[in-house]
């Protein structure tokens, strides 16, 4: 069965969140195992063998992030959590920490065991307030029911979980724009290396890692790395929880195993094509994972398929455009994001994305030049690489892939000054 | 450099449990804005002193941070404030008739307030996170979903309504 209920079994039930609850059905069960039935390397042997990849968006193996923390830096070692949750078309973080959040605090004290770490931060976005206050609430009732604090259910192990609420910034979301906003900046990325790891916040070596990724670890914990490996695809562990969005009749989330086919996930899960219309594209992985023609539907929702495919299975956002969509109308909407949001350190990036951005408004408002695809396709090239973070990139890979892949659609604004789609949604005038 | 602004009492004591929490003063900034704007409903130019001096930093310092974030206010807003989602999912499903239906309906444009004072919005270009539910805005603390214009209607008249409503915080 492709379907699964590893980190969503609780979605949907009020009472997971009282931490009597989720203790009386096992939860804390996997903590208690690690901190008093294995040492610290053998859990990130289990997590290694697990498969577990990063679901924040990079997919990079988690347990072999972990083993770049230095063994003895003399340092304080700390674990942040990315919840900041802003990749466009991603909102399953918002259900775990809703739903499930001493399963967050599960994961988190297993990765902190693990590391060595007494003190961790969950960055949070700032508009989540009440996903925030759900998580601070479950936090609390761990401190009281000795599960945080100075003894960790019993053990003399010490770990500190603080809350640290961002305030609207997509940047903060990468990793070390993140640290620099913990740290009371402006989420000015940091140039790698050195990676957080080995110096990271407060200059001490420092795991981030995203709320899904640490909330799979108490099950790999209970069942074992290879069982985990075994429910996924190749180099893929487990499942992962896929946001469904866009033209389907029912967006939601959805636990799926990792390899699962897409068809699955937009034809049963998502109810099809709103409208019974045709589909047109999907984007697969967040809004800077490139777009796909409607024959993705055969494709494999693992990170190497997509890879393989040309895209990428990024953060689970999966975006469904039917064939109601004027592809230079999506596009816009999509770079005037990244323009939005740059943080303008890198000149090929705040100049790109915001030269992006006017091209494309200009073509829509009928005055496209004959060359101005070729001007997109040359900026986005020129954008990959050539920066301290990879919102560059993200930002000229949808451009690359739409151009590329609905090039008439383009060719024929430029042309005709008008749309070729009949009654699309209109351009959003900002 | 004295301020005006000062934090109430409970705030004091919320902003000293904000400094256990870091190792380096600095890193209680963001917080201790999101406490000003809590009380005042945005950051004035003088608080920006009080927090300089509260953490020993420079004021510039203070203020780049604030610039930077888009959730802090820098002048006074309508009782209630809503930011209407424009990115690409919700786009996909109406954001643009949200938008401009709620601009007719406040009589004020993206960034403004409405004369009552009410409601003040502005539609940014950012995900909220909530693409299952688009179109989407967020009132306040909360998010409202798959948005008509009567809906949308509904939602203002409910918090219209006089002060001490239950639903006003
Ligand atoms: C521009 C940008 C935005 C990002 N936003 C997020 C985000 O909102 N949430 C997240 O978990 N990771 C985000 N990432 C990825 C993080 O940099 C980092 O890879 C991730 O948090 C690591 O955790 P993981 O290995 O568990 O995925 C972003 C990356 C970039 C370049
Ligand atoms: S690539 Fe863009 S967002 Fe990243 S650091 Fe450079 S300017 Fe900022
Ligand atoms: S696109 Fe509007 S919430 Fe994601």
């Amino acid at each position: 069965m492709p379907t699964a209920n590893l980190v969503s079994k609780h979605f949907g039930n009020e009472k997971a969140r009282e931490l009597d609850w989720y203790r009386a059905q096992g939860g804390y069960e996997a903590a208690r195992r690690a901190l008093f039935e294995m040492q610290p390397e053998e859990i990130t042997e289990e997590v290694i063998k697990s498969n577990l990849r990063g679901l924040g968006g990079a997919g990079f193996p988690t347990g072999r992030k972990w083993t770049f923390v230095p063994k003895e830096s003399g340092k304080p070692n700390y674990l942040t959590v990315n919840a900041d949750e802003a990749e466009p078309g991603t909102f399953k973080d918002k259900y775990i920490m809703t739903w499930d959040p001493h399963r967050l605090i599960e994961g988190i004290i297993v990765c902190c065991y693990a590391v060595g770490i007494h003190t961790a931060y969950v960055y949070i976005r700032g508009e989540y307030v009440r996903p925030y206050e759900r998580l601070r609430d479950a936090i609390r009732q761990a401190y009281q029911g000795g599960v945080l604090g100075e003894k960790v259910l019993g053990k003399d192990f010490k770990l500190d979980v603080f809350i640290h609420r961002g305030a609207g910034a997509y940047i903060c979301g990468e990793e070390t724009g993140l640290l620099e906003s913990l740290e009371g900046k402006k989420g000015w990325p940091r140039l790698k290396p050195p990676f957080p790891a080995v110096v990271g916040l407060f200059d001490c070596p420092t795991v981030i890692n995203n709320v899904e990724t640490i909330s799979h670890l108490p099950n790999i914990i209970l069942n074992g790395g290879e069982w985990f490996a075994e429910l996924g695809a190749d180099r893929s562990g487990g499942s992962r929880l896929f946001c469904l969005s866009g033209h389907v009749k029912r967006p939601g989330v959805y636990e799926l195993t990792m390899g699962s086919p897409m068809s699955e996930l937009i034809y049963e899960h998502g109810g099809g094509i709103l409208d019974d219309r045709q589909l047109k594209a999907v984007i697969p992985g967040g809004s800077s994972a490139p777009v796909l023609t409607a024959d993705c539907v055969d494709l494999s929702l693992d990170f190497d398929s997509l890879a393989k495919a040309g895209s990428m299975l990024g953060s689970g956002g999966v975006m469904v455009l039917s064939d109601s969509v004027c592809m230079v109308k999506a596009l816009s909407v999509v770079s005037h994001f990244y323009a939005h949001e740059s943080c303008g350190q890198c000149t090929p990036c705040r100049e790109g994305t915001g030269w992006l951005d006017r091209i494309l408004m200009r073509i829509l408002e009928g005055d496209g030049r004959r060359q101005d695809l070729d001007t997109l396709l040359s900026i986005a090239e020129y954008m990959q690489g050539t920066s301290i973070c990879a919102l560059s990139d993200a930002a000229a890979l949808p451009v690359q892939s739409f151009v590329t892949k609905f090039r008439s659609e383009f060719e024929y604004h430029i042309q005709h000054k008008s749309c070729d789609v009949e009654n699309p949604e209109p351009a959003l005038a900002l | 450099m004295s301020s005006n602004f000062q934090f109430t009492p409970e705030n004091l004591e919320e902003y000293q449990d904000i400094l256990r929490r870091y190792p380096v003063k600095r890193a209680a900034l963001l917080p201790t804005l999101h406490l000003v704007q809590a009380q005042h409903g945005f950051v004035p130019a003088e608080a920006e002193q009080f927090v300089a001096d509260l953490l020993d930093l420079p004021v510039v310092d203070v203020r780049e941070v604030l610039t930077f974030y888009s959730l802090f206010h820098r002048r006074e807003m309508g009782r209630h404030h809503i930011r209407v989602c424009m990115s690409l999912s919700c786009w996909l499903r109406g954001a643009g008739r949200l938008k401009r239906h709620l601009g007719e309906k406040l009589r004020v444009e993206s960034g403004g307030v409405s004369a009552d004072g009410q409601f003040s919005w502005e539609a940014v270009p950012d995900c909220m996170g909530a693409c299952e539910i688009a179109p989407m805005l967020q009132l306040d603390k909360d998010y409202y979903g798959n948005l008509g214009n009567q809906d949308v209607d509904q939602l203002l008249e409910g918090f219209n309504g006089p002060p001490g409503d239950p639903e006003l915080e």
